[in-house]
């Protein structure tokens, strides 16, 4: 399928405005996990790496896209889990 | 793309968006990492292939054992790496998590336009442009990330320069724009795969160029760059599959990122071009060492110095990735509070930048349950700095260092610090008289009212509570 190249441009271009509105105001505390929790996100490279390893042809293309995999998924399974670790340090407010 | 899966797109990319913005408020953030997480794991389950069939639906091939075992694979990687690295190396967990992903957009894009450029029909340049745009920004993400790893570990932490360096860079950047130029409108030419190889291998090594003259003080902002910049790839692979969940994830971090590497370097009061260019302590560096350092240095003992403290009405504790390195953190609340049952007012002041990441020194000390209403931001506790009897700089360096303030010639000049010089007293807690992060000076050791307390943080901690309770 062809994919609509003006209506991608259109969603990639109010992205960017989100993207900037959602975190104008963040205290430098949380620079940190915010990055780390975003690094989480892009993890969705993972889906890539699937899409492409499942109508893999060639034994190259299914060794990449198997690394494609193992890395997309170790960013998204470690981005999550690691930022989750630092934020659980913040929930504590012992009086 | 049938409308259903255009719904179910929708309701990730909302669930992203409200997930960073939780992220960006202490109360919320924990929550926030959840529901981005919950529309990760939705997109995964209704993913679709470009041609809208549902991916789990199709036959069960080899290729999707091998999806099930890579996956399971990087589980585990991520998942050993994310709870069993220390909580001081949680920065370059995240600089290796990021590279991981810039490698993966690199190596969809490769895929992708390998396949393109030799099937019959060739690729519209537009797609051709995302792929290889994907392939440039994710292999120099990877390699520059595993830089920034290894200098937070501690290899070669130094900035590496040499004369030229950015002369150099921008050639090389020069040539790999001219390749992606040619790969863009030639894609199916006869030499296009082994133009693409070289393009791929210049990315790699752009990546490391770039990374390696940039001192290790300066890492949280290059990965925050460089994580932006994994966006971006991975965005533009989503042009490339005609994937709109990666469009819209992909640009979310890749603009937010991009803000938030702006922020961090506000923090530090530099512009984002000297953090990449200026090669940190290339010149500066040498010339503030040289600079006549007045004063002698001023040792003092656990026990002096906890008589000090002890007798103190106000106390502020500065501490810095010396704590860190030491897990310092429980000892120095012991201290706190035994101060403060002898009367003492302790208040903690956090420097945004100290230890090696942002918000570093707020999460070991929540980790050690001080209360969060002790730690006082730079600009709260500055101004009343002269009316504090005893500063106690625990392990941080360049972040009290009077230089940003009075040295223009320093490499640090510009940068807010706390003021410790200004307290009635300064003990200095440290291993050694070695240099800081930034390679230079420090005045404020040699200062009137500056003791030095030498040894391992956690050591002298433990002497100047058991002194303390003593007293």
């Amino acid at each position: 399928m062809e994919p609509n190249i003006p209506n991608i441009i259109f969603i990639f271009v109010l992205a960017i405005f989100v993207g900037i509105e959602v975190i104008s105001k963040v205290p430098s505390m949380l620079h940190t996990p915010l990055m780390s929790g975003t690094n989480a996100i892009h993890g969705i490279i993972l889906f890539g790496g699937i899409l492409v390893l499942a109508d893999a042809a060639t034994p190259l293309a299914r060794t990449l896209g198997f690394v494609a995999v193992v890395f997309g998924s170790a960013n998204v399974f470690g981005g999550f889990m690691v930022t989750d670790r630092m934020l659980q340090m913040f929930k504590k407010k012992k009086k | 793309m049938s409308s259903t899966i255009a719904y179910i797109i929708i309701g990730v990319s909302v669930l992203f968006i409200i997930g960073i913005k939780l992220l960006a408020s202490p109360k919320s953030a924990r929550i926030g990492n959840l529901i981005a997480a919950g529309g990760m794991l939705i997109a995964l389950l209704t993913l679709h292939k470009p041609s809208g069939d549902y991916v789990w639906s199709q036959g069960w091939t080899f290729n999707y054992t091998l999806i099930a075992i890579g996956t399971v694979i990087g589980l585990i990687i991520g998942a050993v790496g994310a709870y069993r690295v220390k909580m001081t190396a949680m920065p370059q967990m995240v600089a290796l998590f990021n590279g991981l992903g810039g490698g993966a957009a690199a190596l969809v894009a490769t895929l992708e336009f390998l396949r393109g450029a030799h099937s019959l029909e060739g690729i519209n340049a537009f797609i051709a442009g995302s792929m290889l745009f994907a392939t440039l920004i994710g292999s120099l993400s990877f390699s520059g990330s595993a830089i920034a790893y290894l200098k937070l570990e501690g290899k070669f932490e130094k900035p590496h320069t040499f004369p030229g360096q950015n002369i150099l860079n921008g050639l090389i950047l020069l040539v790999i724009i001219g390749l992606c130029g040619f790969l863009t409108l030639n894609a199916s030419s006869g030499n296009a795969t082994m133009a693409f190889i070289v393009m791929f291998c210049l990315a790699l090594f752009f990546g490391i160029a770039m990374v390696m003259p940039i001192g290790g003080a300066d890492m949280p902002v290059v990965i925050s760059l460089l994580n932006s910049f994994t966006g971006l790839a991975v965005a533009a692979d989503g042009f490339a599959i005609n994937n709109l969940a990666m469009v819209v994830a992909g640009t979310l971090v890749g603009s937010s990122g991009t803000l938030l590497t702006l922020l961090m370097c506000k923090a530090m009061n530099r512009p984002v071009t000297n953090v990449l260019f200026g090669a940190f302590g290339s010149s500066g560096g040498a010339g503030a060492a040289a600079g006549a350092v007045a004063g002698t240095v001023k040792p003092i003992q656990a026990d002096e110095a906890a008589l000090l403290l002890a007798y103190a009405q106000r106390v502020v504790i500065v501490p810095g990735y010396g704590m860190a390195v030491a897990q310092a953190q429980h000892q120095v609340r012991e201290l706190s509070e035994e101060l403060g049952k002898r009367g003492v007012e302790v208040q903690f002041a956090i420097h945004p930048v100290a230890g090696r990441m942002p918000g570093h020194m707020n999460v070991l000390l929540a980790e050690a349950n001080v209360p969060y209403d002790q730690l006082i931001e730079m600009e709260q506790i500055n101004p009343s700095m002269d009316r504090v009897d005893v500063c106690l700089v625990i392990g941080a360096n360049d972040v009290v260092n009077p230089a940003a303030r009075e040295d223009k010639s320093s490499p640090i000049y510009g940068m807010p610090i706390i003021e410790a010089d200004r307290c009635k007293a300064t003990i200095v807690m440290k291993r050694s008289m070695a240099a800081g992060f930034a390679g230079i000076e420090n005045h404020l050791f040699y200062k009137d009212n500056t003791r030095m307390l030498f040894g391992d943080a956690k050591a002298s901690l433990n002497a100047l509570v058991a002194a303390v309770k003593a007293g």
